[in-house]
């Protein structure tokens, strides 16, 4: 193993005779000074120290309580019913589905980075794609509470799924919920697969590093016999790659079905054909944003600036703002819409946003996904934490006061004004949603203390020795 | 029964020992087996468990009901006592599964309408109509269909009480005997209250008290009394007459205040002939009647008429001695005379039983001029047993409780401490009387005030004869026998009299077999449900000149109140039945509850500010205003209505009940205190103002809100579609003419598909007729009555959760101050694509083959996509479980072909599916199809004007079909593509032609 302490990009043959200005020289991925061991030291260190830091203990028991919350509130919505909530008619829908399609939406950031960054082959990605994966499972992990339990006999879920019975019953392919359950089952499974499939050489790491029995056992029986062979490696690499072919069409398909909730109803504020790539645009910067929230202070904690470096923070603020863009100008497209229709319950629609009782609501929604993710266009806001961290906090808000102002913000007065009504969240929507942020970040401790936050083997093709052996090696 | 104290074994033995004859094996019987005498025998401390019940909050009050002894009792069935053993032979017409149908009548306020009730295996479960019967002609009203619930109440007294304490029938005629006997020799002393009287044989029993004890006298109370019509027409005609009216021959017809399209006798009847002369049929319908309403809260009269005057009530004797004088000070006044005098002999002026006697006498005196006398309004003798100025008599009665001339008093029925006037101070003067009962439904507040109370019998229990608003007589028959061991009037006058115990029944017959009845006659007479020649003959009579003003004009400050009962729960008697508390009022909305309703002027004028007004309607709340009238104070909600008269602040009274049940108790607010015997119905001279003192906002349980809604937006929506009669007659297109919201006027069937044909089924339709719709509810409630549409509380309404199947829509249109009014019930549309189906992702919900739109309960999860996906947001959902399972009393009530929803699951409207199923039922067995007429669902029966028609719309001979094919048919939504099965005609009105503004 050679010890080199060289930058990778101060190797390139760019550094010749042919001055390149400095501006287009990316700032790299991986900070100078590292080495094939450093790396994996310094992510396995993480992972296998035998001594749990005090901060990791005291956030994992605030997020223990939020999941104890959340089983709280389970007992009571199922043993009382969903009328704990706020919805009512008009508006059936409420901080259920609000909060199951902002959890769904932050769940594109990681099979966005993981597969189509993959295949595009943006270096960058690799050592925030472990990160933004996990992220994606344990968000959908918590979208996937809220269609369980918004029903009014969840005990009856399962008549969801095409089983075959004695009534000769079938689910009814017609409704968008069906797909819903299809689309969400299935990108939870690929994720699923694809999260633990990127997992096993690393597992394989830790299986060969750790110090204590039982410890190498386990990691042993989920790193399934792992001896990094070339035959491993090559299988690993097609699987990885259908992997990321399978999911590439579910990043587009998932938030296309979930906005399909949406547009094949036909209340005014829903019935549109540009929902599909307007959720899209705004799960991809939710997604980004809340990778942002998490990393943000993560790499700072765990100390792994040289990991996460200034660029994949200055990427992931250009996506925010490319995708923040496409969600402000449907946005924009919406008034144009409803206008050119000349549909009277289309322009009521758009005037009861402008000057009904949820205004405050939508200029938040404004401020906050349209103007807040402005900043970015300026390099300084892009590269440091702190704004980014800012800007990304309010796109995560924003992107919650958009689904309220699409789902109750339209179904609270649609076509026939004696049904007009208010929705309002009560405690147990609230203390649900709560919940439910307490077991995302309860399932993200337990990550970062058991497996490596970043792909460590990953990690190591991006240094220059491996570059080099790479481009020795030919392409593989 | 709030106040129960807890049970205790000598009560117990007590109870048992007051249950009759043959009935106390199968009694005791049932005792054993019943949850508490289990508790009894099991527990150490079974007082303590059953005080938990006190403990129960109002939403929750049916589920958690506990059993009771005699609630035990009515879960066996009530089939007649000596049958334990199965049929042997089937009784002739008892077929199980199939109904069975008595006529009887309810008697409300004394007038009886008459009924035929529904009766499953012995269990009365529904009430209808009885189409013979001339107050009724088939329709009912909300009273009447929620006296179902009434009569299955489990707050219901159950028991005799002697100083609250559980006692017998025994007791009591052990305890009543020396008074009365003591009575009879010292002659004065024992006196009856009743309410009003129209039963001949109730009369007859009274007649011969009286005359054994000459001593004695008999007064007449209820709050809701017709003292303004009596005495009017006593001032009118010199005497007591009764005066009822034939609006099938009215062209017009003047309301001074009159609600007689949704109250008072015959009010059944009376909407039924008045829309007769509204139904606008293309080709056959030459003229329309016109009415004029004067009036200052808006009633469903006044909401239908063609022009409404908002006036103070004072100012309307005034108005009405102008019209007299043939004075017009104003347009509309103009065109009122005009045409008055064009129509001699064929209009009807009719004042309000809110307005004092001398404006009857001037509206009998009108008509007397105008020659209406005789063929459109129709003067008979008084249908009452012995009329009384009520107000009066209590008078009288309170005079005579203070001076210490009372020693005895039997009050039968009524609630006299809760709705005395105020200033009769009617409980201090009752304290003073030495021996009391009170003959009550409920453990009242008066019987908390008495020291005898004797459970009452509901009018579904025990025989009895009332008349009906034109005099015929009805004989009531039991469904069912007394569930609380209750006693009826003619027992407890029966036992006054002393001599024969007899039962109910053999009263009634005895007294009309005195008459002349016959075996064959008496059988016919309980078959039709009214006992024919019995009606009134009308008499000639001339209306005497009205008295001179006994007003002393108008005093200008303040704000004039006015006291009306309220539309749903009346002088505070239903108070107790949820059906009723959470029927939406008329026009406002409003369940559970009594506001103070003014105008939105008015609003202002007492310091509320608008913003603030509208962000609080559309949270369903309001601030509390303070009123000081007369020396009383009391903070009351406000509300406000467009189109109410300024100045004027309209109270219902009849909530704030304190003994009601666990139901009543505490719901609104007791306005009885503002009413004052030379005030009843309020008057000038209030002192209002917003309360700053009080922030917090007050719930208002309100269906729908309005105060936020541009006219504008609704206008362009075509939701309601109106033109006048004129208009019509000219272009009667106008509803299918585009409206803004619609760009696809014509093109409505429009696919790329072929319509699926439902040729070879019959295609189940419904046309509802706006124009004729008064909003009345009887709709709504027959529909809660026929689908076991549970009731969710107030707190759950402010929530908007009620489950209401069929709503009745309302809109305004015009100016604010006095805008038109539109009624529009919204049953499902039973659309042919309807949005609903395709979103449902377990087939919950789907077609029929004959085009209905079927909700299966037991498929639905509940996503509640469906109800986001309905345009016209007719479904809905059981957020909890609202339905109650638990209490024993309810379950026999319920309509046995029709589930009975849990918690999570859709329901809407189905067009009464049972009913249809029946039908076809019938005729496969006939082999043939259902013939046009023979379904008809509840609302469709319910309903006095005959607004809504159902049938087979693929029949084109059928009515349904005939209406569908009328210009003024149109589609609610119509440009969504829904193709609902349930269409609309257009609302038709008649302004005089000089008062139509041309736009």
């Amino acid at each position: 193993m050679r010890k080199d302490t060289t930058p990778a990009h101060e190797l390139r043959p760019t550094t010749q005779e042919l001055r390149i200005p400095e501006r287009f020289i990316p700032t790299p991925t991986i900070e100078p000074g590292h080495s094939f061991s450093t790396i994996t030291d310094h992510i396995s260190t993480i992972v296998l120290r035998r001594k749990t830091p005090f901060g990791w203990l005291i956030g994992f028991l605030i997020a223990l309580g939020g999941v104890t919350l959340l089983m709280f509130t389970m007992s009571v919505l199922i043993g009382k019913g969903v009328g704990i909530w706020g919805i009512n008619h008009p508006v059936g829908w409420g901080m259920d589905i609000i909060n199951f399609v902002w959890w769904i939406g932050i769940g594109h950031a990681g099979t966005l980075i993981s597969a189509i960054l993959l295949l595009l082959r943006q270096e960058w990605r690799t050592s925030i794609n472990r990160f933004a994966e996990a992220m994606t499972l344990f968000a959908v992990a918590s979208a996937g509470l809220y269609p369980a339990l918004h029903t009014g006999r969840p005990w009856f879920d399962f008549w969801m799924f095409p089983y075959p019975n004695t009534m000769g019953l079938w689910p009814q392919f017609r409704s968008p919920l069906m797909w819903d359950v299809f689309a969400v089952s299935t990108y939870a499974t690929v994720s699923l697969l694809f999260w633990y499939v990127g997992l096993i050489p690393d597992l394989a790491t830790l299986r060969d590093r750790a110090t204590n029995l039982w410890v190498k056992r386990v990691y042993g029986m989920f790193a399934l016999g792992w001896r990094g062979s070339a035959k491993h490696w090559h299988r690993y690499e097609y699987a990885y790659l259908l992997l990321a072919g399978l999911s590439t069409p579910l990043v587009l398909s998932v938030h296309t079905i979930v906005s399909f909730d949406f547009a094949v109803a036909q209340i005014p504020g829903w019935h549109t054909t540009f929902f599909p790539p307007y959720f899209v645009a705004g799960a991809v910067f939710a997604g980004f944003a809340m990778v942002l929230t998490l990393a943000i202070p993560a790499r700072k904690f765990f100390k792994l600036e040289d990991f996460i470096t200034t660029r994949h923070l200055e990427n992931m603020g250009k996506v925010m703002l490319a995708t923040g863009l496409i969600v402000a100008y449907a946005y924009a497209m919406e008034w144009f819409y409803g206008l050119y229709s000349g549909n009277v319950f289309e322009i009521f629609m758009l005037k009861n946003r402008a000057t009904g009782p949820y205004l405050k609501m939508y200029i938040a929604l404004w401020i906050c996904n349209g103007l807040a993710p402005q900043l970015m266009w300026f390099k300084r806001f892009r590269t440091s934490p702190f704004w980014l961290f800012l800007t990304a906090m309010f796109v995560n808000v924003g992107m919650w006061l958009e689904r309220f102002v699409i789902i109750p913000g339209s179904l609270h007065r649609d076509f026939l004004p004696s049904s007009w009504g208010m929705y309002h969240g009560t405690k147990w929507d609230w203390s649900m949603f709560i919940g439910s942020i307490g077991l995302f970040f309860a399932l993200l401790f337990l990550f970062v203390r058991f497996l490596p936050m970043i792909s460590i083997f990953e990690m190591r093709t991006l240094l220059p020795e491996a570059q080099a052996h790479a481009e020795g090696e030919g392409q593989h | 029964m709030s106040d129960s104290k807890p049970l205790s074994f000598t009560e117990f033995r007590a109870r048992v020992g007051d249950l009759r004859g043959r009935e106390f094996w199968r009694s005791l019987e049932e005792l054993s087996r019943s949850d508490v005498f289990d508790e009894f025998m099991t527990q150490e401390f079974p007082q303590q468990a059953l005080a938990l019940e006190k403990g129960v909050d109002r939403r929750n009050f049916m589920k958690l009901m506990s059993a009771s002894v005699a609630m035990a009792g009515l879960a066996a069935c009530r089939q007649p006592a000596d049958a334990i053993v199965p049929y042997v032979n089937q009784p002739e017409n008892l077929i199980p599964g199939r109904p069975l149908y008595f006529a009887s009548a309810m008697p409300l306020g004394g007038y009886a309408t008459g009924v035929l009730v529904e009766s499953h295996m012995h269990r009365p479960t529904k009430i209808e109509g009885n189409p013979q019967h001339p107050s009724s002609l088939g329709a009912s009203d909300a009273f009447m269909q929620a006296s179902v619930l009434g009569l299955y109440d489990p707050d219901r007294s159950q028991v005799v009480r002697k100083y609250g304490d559980t006692a017998t029938w025994g007791d009591f005629i052990g305890a009543v005997q020396p008074i009365v006997t003591a009575a009879k020799t010292n002659g004065a002393g024992l006196r009856l209250l009743t309410q009003t009287v129209t039963s001949p044989t109730l009369g007859a029993q009274i007649q011969t008290l009286l005359a054994q004890y000459p001593g004695m006298k008999w007064h007449q109370w209820e709050a809701v009394n017709r003292d303004s019509a009596r005495e009017g027409a006593r001032m009118a005609f010199g005497g007591y007459a009764d005066v009822h009216y034939d609006f099938t021959k009215a062209n017009i017809v003047v309301s001074l205040g009159s609600d007689f399209l949704a109250s008072g006798p015959g009010h059944l009847r009376y909407a039924r002939d008045f829309m007769s002369r509204r139904r606008v049929r293309h080709g056959k319908t030459t003229s329309m009647n016109r009415m004029y309403a004067i009036e200052a809260g808006i009633t469903s009269t006044g909401s239908v008429a063609d022009h409404r005057v908002p006036v103070k009530p004072s100012q309307i004797e005034g108005i009405a001695r102008q019209i007299l004088a043939g004075q017009a000070s104003t347009p509309v006044l103009k065109a009122l005379l005009e045409d008055l005098s064009a129509n001699r002999g064929a209009s009807v002026v009719i004042a309000g039983e809110e307005q004092p006697a001398v404006v009857h006498a001037i509206a009998h005196a009108l008509n007397s001029q105008f020659g209406n006398i005789g063929t459109t309004v129709l003067v008979t003798d008084p249908v009452e047993v012995a009329p009384v100025n009520q107000l009066a008599s209590l008078q009288e009665l309170v005079r005579d409780m203070n001076a210490g001339a009372v020693k005895a008093l039997i009050i039968l029925g009524g609630n006299p401490v809760f709705d005395a006037p105020a200033d009769f101070n009617f409980t201090r003067a009752l304290d003073k009387v030495p021996f009391r009962a009170h003959h009550s439904l409920h453990y009242d507040e008066t019987s908390l005030r008495c020291h005898w109370h004797i459970p009452d019998t509901h009018w579904l229990e025990t025989w009895g004869d009332a008349r009906a608003h034109d005099g015929t007589i009805s004989i009531m028959q039991p469904l069912i026998a007394p569930l609380y061991n209750g006693r009826s009037a003619h027992e407890v006058l029966g036992a006054l009299i002393g001599g024969l115990d007899q039962t109910p029944y053999q009263t009634v017959r005895t007294y009309w077999f005195a008459k002349g009845a016959t075996e064959q006659t008496w059988r016919k007479w309980l078959h039709d449900g009214v006992v024919e020649g019995t009606t009134l003959p009308t008499r000639a009579a001339a209306a005497a000149a009205p008295p001179a003003t006994q007003h002393p004009g108008n005093p200008a400050t303040g704000i004039e109140i006015e006291l009306r009962p309220d539309p749903t729960i009346y002088d505070g008697r239903f108070a107790n039945n949820g059906w009723l508390q959470e029927l939406p009022k008329p026009n406002t909305k409003i369940t559970w509850d009594n506001v103070l309703l003014v105008s939105p002027k008015t609003s202002v004028t007492i310091g509320y500010d608008p913003d603030q007004r509208e962000a609080n309607v559309n949270e369903r709340r309001t601030r509390y205003a303070t009123v000081t009238y007369r020396g009383v104070k009391m903070n009351l909600p406000v509300w406000v209505v467009p189109g109410h008269a300024e100045n004027v602040a309209t109270i219902f009274f009849g909530y704030g009940r304190r003994n009601a049940g666990k139901v009543g108790t505490g719901t609104g607010f007791n306005t009885y205190p503002l009413r004052f015997s030379n005030a009843l119905h309020g008057g000038p001279g209030a002192e209002i103002r917003i309360d700053e003192t009080i922030e917090k906002p007050y719930l208002v349980a309100c269906t729908q809100e309005h105060q936020s809604i541009d006219p504008k937006d609704v206008g362009e929506r075509g939701l309601v579609r109106a033109s006048t009669f004129e208009a019509y007659q000219k272009n009667p297109n106008f509803a299918k003419e585009p409206h803004h919201g619609s760009d696809t006027a014509g093109h409505e069937n429009e696919s790329m598909y072929p319509p699926w044909k439902y040729s070879d089924k019959q295609a189940w339709s419904m046309v509802i007729d706006n124009s004729v719709c008064i909003g009345c509810n009887g709709c709504v409630m027959a529909c809660q009555s026929e689908n076991n549409i549970a009731i969710v509380g107030k707190e759950q309404v402010v929530r908007e959760r009620e489950l209401h199947w069929l709503r009745i829509d309302r809109y305004y249109r015009g100016d604010v101050d006095n805008p038109e009014v539109f009624h529009e019930p919204v049953p499902c549309m039973q659309c042919e694509l309807a949005p609903c189906e395709p979103v449902c992702p377990v087939e919950a919900t789907s077609h029929s083959e004959d085009g209905l739109n079927d909700m299966t309960y037991n498929r639905c999860i509940g996503t509640r996509y469906c109800s986001n996906n309905c345009p016209y947001k007719v479904r809905r959902f059981n957020f909890f479980h609202y339905a109650d399972y638990d209490t024993p009393a309810l379950k026999p009530m319920r309509n046995p072909d029709v589930t009975v929803r849990t918690r999570g699951v859709m329901e809407k409207c189905t067009y009464c599916v049972q009913r249809i199923n029946l039908a076809k039922i019938d005729a496969e067995k006939e082999n043939r199809k259902v013939r046009d007429g023979e379904i008809t669902t509840a609302c469709q029966q319910a309903c006095p004007t005959q607004a809504i028609v159902f049938g087979d719309m693929n029949d084109k001979t059928s009515e349904v079909a005939q209406l569908k094919a009328e210009p003024t048919n149109f589609t609610l939504l119509e440009e969504l593509q829904t193709r609902p099965r349930t269409t609309y005609l257009a609302t038709i009105r008649n302004p005089h032609p000089s008062l139509v503004k041309h736009a």
